[in-house]
């Protein structure tokens, strides 16, 4: 059974340590924070200029001026602060953010990241994330295995447009949690979802996969 | 001139500022913090050829958006295109210019343009898109990009408070690129909720001194749309 958005979320809070100060992107990463294990406090950054970002807030504490970076509302903690944006990317640009958990359309053997754009047909933007990748000590990826066409999206090289080089040190998808080696260019499987096989695995990735 | 930079409304504010082909900076953030009225008073007059500086564009019938609907912006200078499909569908149809920036690098590029810094190197984008045709240099061993200053004719910002002297208080998320474009117009027009008495604002918690802010109105009815209302119900377990 291949793990759920869900489960791929709580996988990836593994990589939570205590005292860290992390940043989460849009969709699946967003999920991370319902996960953390116990005993472990974490620091969610949101880089529109937050630190501290509390629950969804109940119905009636809903405030127009207080969201993430996914635009969604959100609430404040007691020890929450608000800066600017440009303090926000002093904050990730100057490596004090110790976590990125992100979501990407390709991720290379040796790093590259890429998902802002295909060109011609879709562009959203980079937003953070080229500053995020760049700045954030350990980056995360929290993506499916496959594309839609049941392609592999961890490959030799990536074909999309960079948001950075270099950049990846692990990987989450439905099929397991995996460290990327990047110097030399293969999966390192940590954990697969019950009853997904190392061969399965490799039938779907780009490049090499070892077990740990 | 301090007194006088408290103006009636957003004609009174714009009207002598704007002129075709000129580049504004617009604070936000999706569509926290932005300065909605003065971008109301900038499609009631019209002006148009604009160069925009903004994070986004606003979104559907909001904001930047209304300008772009209407044929006002030549060029966007922003991070962020998602959720936007007017702004995506002129871009892919060749009928907008964009200069898509890395959010940290656009928010430095406008630090600097207000600080008087021309240049500046950061690792974010090397060996991508984003370095091509830019000076590369090695610091320490590492690689970074040039990438040089924003500035504009005129930066129009959201603040939720003001003294008559323009200082100004932002509030939680809405604070964002505010603060950092306010230093980076040429003319800055601040737009607030409540314009305060000179004394009610404690000096230690202005956030943007007034000598970056040239002119001051207080909106009113603000919409504050929310692009995605998240709650949680009470009782259920913490999310």
């Amino acid at each position: 059974m291949v793990w759920t958005r869900e489960e791929i979320a709580a996988q990836a809070a593994q990589e939570l340590r205590d005292g860290y100060y992390v940043n989460l992107g849009i969709g699946i990463p967003t999920l991370v924070a319902n996960y953390v294990p116990d005993g472990i406090e974490v620091v969610l950054q949101s880089e529109n200029g937050m630190l501290g970002i509390g629950p969804f807030p109940f119905d009636d504490e809903v405030d127009p001026d207080l969201i993430n970076a996914g635009k969604q509302t959100v609430t404040a903690l007691p020890t929450s602060s608000f800066f600017s944006s440009a303090d926000s990317f002093a904050m990730i640009r100057g490596g004090h953010i110790d976590l990125a958990i992100l979501g990407a359309m390709e991720v290379a053997g040796n790093g590259d990241l890429a998902n802002w754009t295909v060109p011609g047909k879709m562009i959203k933007g980079m937003g953070g994330a080229m500053d995020l990748v760049a700045g954030v000590r350990r980056v995360v990826v929290v993506m499916t295995h496959t594309d839609k066409a049941g392609s592999p999206k961890i490959v030799a090289r990536c074909s999309l447009p960079l948001t950075g080089a270099g950049v990846v040190d692990a990987i989450v998808t439905e099929l397991g949690r995996f460290d990327l080696d990047q110097e030399n260019e293969q999966l390192i499987a940590i954990d697969l979802a019950a009853g997904v096989t190392p061969e399965t695995v490799r039938e779907r990735t780009g490049i090499p996969v070892v077990m740990a | 001139m301090p007194k006088h930079k408290v103006h009636s409304d957003t004609q009174s504010a714009l009207a002598d500022v704007v002129f075709d082909g000129m580049t504004i900076m617009s604070g936000g953030f999706g569509l926290s913090g932005n300065p909605e009225k003065l971008i109301a008073g900038l499609l009631a007059i019209g002006v148009k050829d604009l160069t925009v500086i903004s994070n986004n564009c606003g979104a559907d019938g909001f904001g930047l958006w209304t300008l772009l609907n209407n044929g006002q912006i030549r060029k966007m200078i922003s991070s962020y295109i998602g959720e936007n499909k007017l702004f995506a569908d002129l871009y892919l149809a060749g009928k907008l210019e964009l200069e898509l920036n890395p959010q940290g690098t656009l928010a430095e590029r406008i630090r600097a343009g207000g600080a008087g810094i021309p240049a500046f190197y950061t690792k974010t984008g090397v060996g991508t898109v984003v370095a091509e045709g830019k000076p590369v240099e090695q610091f320490d061993g590492e690689s970074y990009v040039r990438e040089t200053w924003l500035r504009a004719d005129l930066s129009i910002v959201k603040a939720w408070k003001a003294d008559p002297e323009g200082n100004l208080v932002y509030r939680r998320t809405a604070r964002n690129f505010n603060p950092n474009m306010a230093t980076a117009g040429r003319i800055t027009i601040a737009e607030v909720e409540e314009i305060v008495p000179a004394g009610a604002l404690d000096p230690d918690h202005v956030h943007t001194p007034g000598i970056y802010v040239d002119r001051v109105i207080q909106g009113s009815a603000y919409e504050k749309r929310i692009e995605f209302r998240t709650t949680r119900v009470r009782g259920e377990a913490q999310g």
